[in-house]
């Protein structure tokens, strides 16, 4: 049994190649439990091929990957984890429901556990909806629904707000928040700066190298700016001076 | 491996065709009306008599290829592949999930067809009906396992598509319709022995042609049962649970 002061993910010098090149250059980071941690970084920085190794999906050429205790990609993982891919992968020749509960029998949770999920992401309206009808919008949220069923201790979810109006995000942060004071613990990628500021932590990447991991207010008082924007910029400057 | 897991998929499949109304009506139609179509086109009840089989066995496995090869792409593709590969799914689940579903769709087309053929079409069975119906399913069920396989293999759709004349005309050349199988050069018997179809071919004739289909009938389904299961095995082994 672990202890709950165990980070949620540790990862130790974890390298990744894909089609032939270096994408992630030995990362070494943990993540904390029941927080919100932000994975920040430009479009190709690696993020989701980082993701994907924590879920254990991704081939990895070296480096260790431990989630809640166990080396990634475990089979006792597999009820442990909700993923959500940037591309939000549902059946679009089925309904969000029909959606649900197929992935709900895959997973073995509860049967109202669909209609739980998809109040959550604000979808039940649409839950009748085929796939192929919904915007880009709704196809995430139903993508992040599969993702939250069954109450997953693990949350990686691979930017799960975009394209969505301001109402929508503040109320899927809001979701986050109140899943991770219930204990979950989530990763949530980003490539928008101004989502950096609700997490709780930062692991800023770019180009496959972490460039800073700590909370929001350390990295402004580090980089002397309030604006995230600016804090990113200051980082990579200092990068390339030493 | 599970069985609710396996069950909810081949579900899942069926309530995706349920949405596709039209691949349904095409894959239910087809082979009847290509039935009806090589009737007028034999005008002979003997050489229909001959052909009739062939198709019975061409088509199930013909169309379960098609689509099953076209089903997994997508899945590859849509990224839930890889969802249920993160989730507790065993490899089998998803390949006898399709295995199921789409043996069921072939039941539907197979029995059309058959329906068709015996009465309207005047098909004369010496004996009985089930030799016959055996070998069409197992076609269907060596059809979606082969799909399956190739699948791996096709990156996109235009892929796919081509791995079918790959994989049927050879199979249909080599099988012993055109030309029998003794008669070949012998390099191409000894590659007509290797390929199911060849097996499927025979028993199907057996099945239509004799009263009680006996100790051939039988090798052949066994052959190309073995086949199926040998093509969902490795079927199997193509889906990874880590992609690069």
């Amino acid at each position: 049994m672990m202890n709950l002061s165990d980070p949620a993910i540790a990862v130790r010098d974890l390298r990744v190649s894909r089609g032939g090149a270096e994408v992630l250059h030995g990362l070494t980071f943990e993540v904390p439990r029941g927080q919100v941690t932000g994975l920040l970084g430009p479009s190709g920085c690696g993020k989701t091929t980082l993701m994907r190794a924590i879920v254990g999906v991704q081939i990895v050429s070296g480096g260790e990957v431990s989630v809640l205790g166990e080396p990634a990609g475990s089979a006792g993982l597999r009820r442990k984890i909700g993923y959500s891919t940037q591309s939000p992968a549902v059946y679009r020749d089925l309904t969000v429901l029909e959606n649900l509960r197929y992935f709900a029998a895959v997973l073995g949770v509860p049967k109202d556990d669909p209609e739980r999920v998809l109040a959550e992401v604000g979808l039940t309206g649409a839950a009748h909806q085929l796939g192929s009808t919904l915007s880009g919008g709704q196809l995430g949220r139903a993508g992040l629904a599969v993702a939250l069923l069954g109450r997953p201790e693990l949350l990686v979810l691979d930017e799960p707000t975009v394209g969505l109006d301001p109402v929508l995000r503040q109320e899927l942060w809001t979701l986050f928040h109140r899943l991770a004071e219930g204990g979950t613990t989530i990763l949530v990628s980003s490539h928008v700066m101004d989502e950096a500021a609700r997490c709780e932590r930062l692991i800023v990447l770019r180009q496959g190298e972490i460039l800073a991991d700590d909370t929001p207010d350390v990295l402004r008082a580090h980089t002397g700016t309030t604006d995230l924007e600016e804090a990113f910029l200051r980082l990579i400057e200092e990068r390339a001076v030493a | 491996m599970s069985f609710a897991i396996t069950l909810a998929t081949a579900g899942r499949i069926m309530t995706q065709l349920r949405h596709d109304r039209r691949t349904v009506a095409l894959m239910v139609l087809v082979p009847t009306l290509v039935m009806i179509l090589l009737y007028y086109v034999m005008d002979d009840e003997r050489s229909f008599g001959r052909w009739a089989p062939i198709l019975l066995c061409v088509f199930p496995f013909l169309v379960m290829f098609l689509i099953t090869s076209i089903a997994t792409l997508r899945e590859r593709t849509s990224g839930t592949l890889e969802r249920l590969m993160a989730m507790p799914l065993g490899r089998l689940d998803l390949l006898l999930g399709y295995g199921l579903a789409f043996g069921l769709a072939a039941c539907a087309q197979v029995a059309l067809a058959l329906a068709v053929s015996l009465t309207w079409l005047g098909l004369d069975l010496p004996g009985p009906l089930w030799p016959l119906v055996l070998v069409a399913l197992l076609n269907a069920l060596l059809g979606t396992a082969l799909g399956l396989l190739c699948s791996a293999f096709a990156r996109t759709e235009f892929q796919a598509v081509q791995f079918m004349p790959i994989v049927m005309i050879p199979q249909i050349l080599l099988g012993g319709i055109l030309v029998p199988r003794g008669q070949m050069a012998t390099v191409l018997e000894w590659i007509s022995d290797v390929l199911p179809m060849s097996y499927a071919i025979e028993a199907m004739t057996h099945a239509v042609a004799d009263a009680d289909p006996g100790g051939e009938f039988w090798r052949d389904v066994v052959v190309v049962a073995g086949s199926a299961v040998l093509a969902l095995l490795l079927g199997a082994a193509t889906l990874r649970r880590r992609t690069p």
